[in-house]
């Protein structure tokens, strides 16, 4: 019943953090879902994972888009998007009907039962590569902070014109 | 009908990818898109932990979860710094006024 709940909970956040029309709402709606994403990951038995979910899912992830949509501002735009609604439609049917179709049949068929080792070995000594990415990629983060927070550029000739006449 | 805790979750995993599908084909606002992105990537992280656990290989589907959650979450660093250099240097975020690679 839980599982019930939290899935139609994780729905109805995703589909409204599309919807919204203002980013604000839009992000602290996708919060939610990373929320309800740790609950069913907890659910499934991966606490530990839960928790970083919910640390940097919903908390990190949510800060950085509110400063990033304070530092833009909000923006009205066209509601016609750029791939035509039929297309994307069919697009998205095809992909869902695809994936339903690949993954349902495999669902409660059991797997092989393969020798699982500890958390903690399989992290650390079984997915080095892993961890070294993991590195390589949160210097890249800190890159992108440093863009997200460097100041803007005096404006030179060409670009000035050119926000002038847009 | 009851369905078992596995299709509750395939279902979740299939309705994220389609959500954050349809939004990154049809919203035009940067920030949006990268919205749409972390709704796709969270569907991906809940099937590798399912995945893990119904082929008996828990710790493995969770180690490469936390590898999604730091790649997406660096992703959308990333991206948002964009997004806000783009705003910058172009005064918009419409994906469509953005299709040229002109100043």
């Amino acid at each position: 019943m839980l599982h019930i709940l939290n899935a139609v909970g994780i729905l109805i956040c995703a589909i409204q953090a599309i919807r919204s029309q203002r980013l604000i709402v839009s992000a602290l709606w996708l919060a939610g879902a990373s929320a309800l994403v740790a609950l069913e990951l907890y659910l499934l038995g991966a606490p530990e994972i839960a928790v970083i979910e919910l640390s940097v899912g919903a908390g990190l992830v949510t800060v950085l888009f509110v400063f990033a949509i304070n530092l833009t501002g909000e923006e009205a735009l066209d509601v016609k998007g750029l791939v035509r609604e039929p297309l994307a439609l069919a697009v998205l049917a095809l992909t869902v009907g695809l994936l339903a179709f690949l993954l349902v049949p495999g669902i409660d068929r059991a797997g092989p039962s393969l020798a699982d080792a500890p958390f903690k070995v399989v992290l650390w000594d079984e997915r080095q590569m892993d961890l070294i990415l993991q590195a390589v990629l949160v210097f890249c983060g800190v890159l992108g902070v440093i863009g997200l927070l460097s100041e803007q550029e005096p404006a030179t000739g060409d670009s000035a014109d050119t926000e002038k006449s847009t | 009908m009851t369905l078992s805790i596995p299709s509750i979750v395939i279902l979740v995993v299939v309705g994220l990818l389609g959500v954050g599908l349809y939004a990154m084909l049809t919203v035009r606002n940067l920030i949006k898109v990268i919205v749409g992105l972390q709704i796709m990537v969270k569907g991906a992280m809940i099937a590798l932990v399912l995945a893990g656990r119904l082929q008996g290989q828990e710790n493995l589907g969770q180690s490469l979860a936390l590898t999604v959650i730091v790649a997406d979450t660096i992703v959308a660093v990333i991206g948002l710094a964009l997004a806000v250099q783009v705003r910058r240097a172009f005064g918009t975020l419409d994906l469509k006024a953005l299709t040229t690679l002109r100043r």
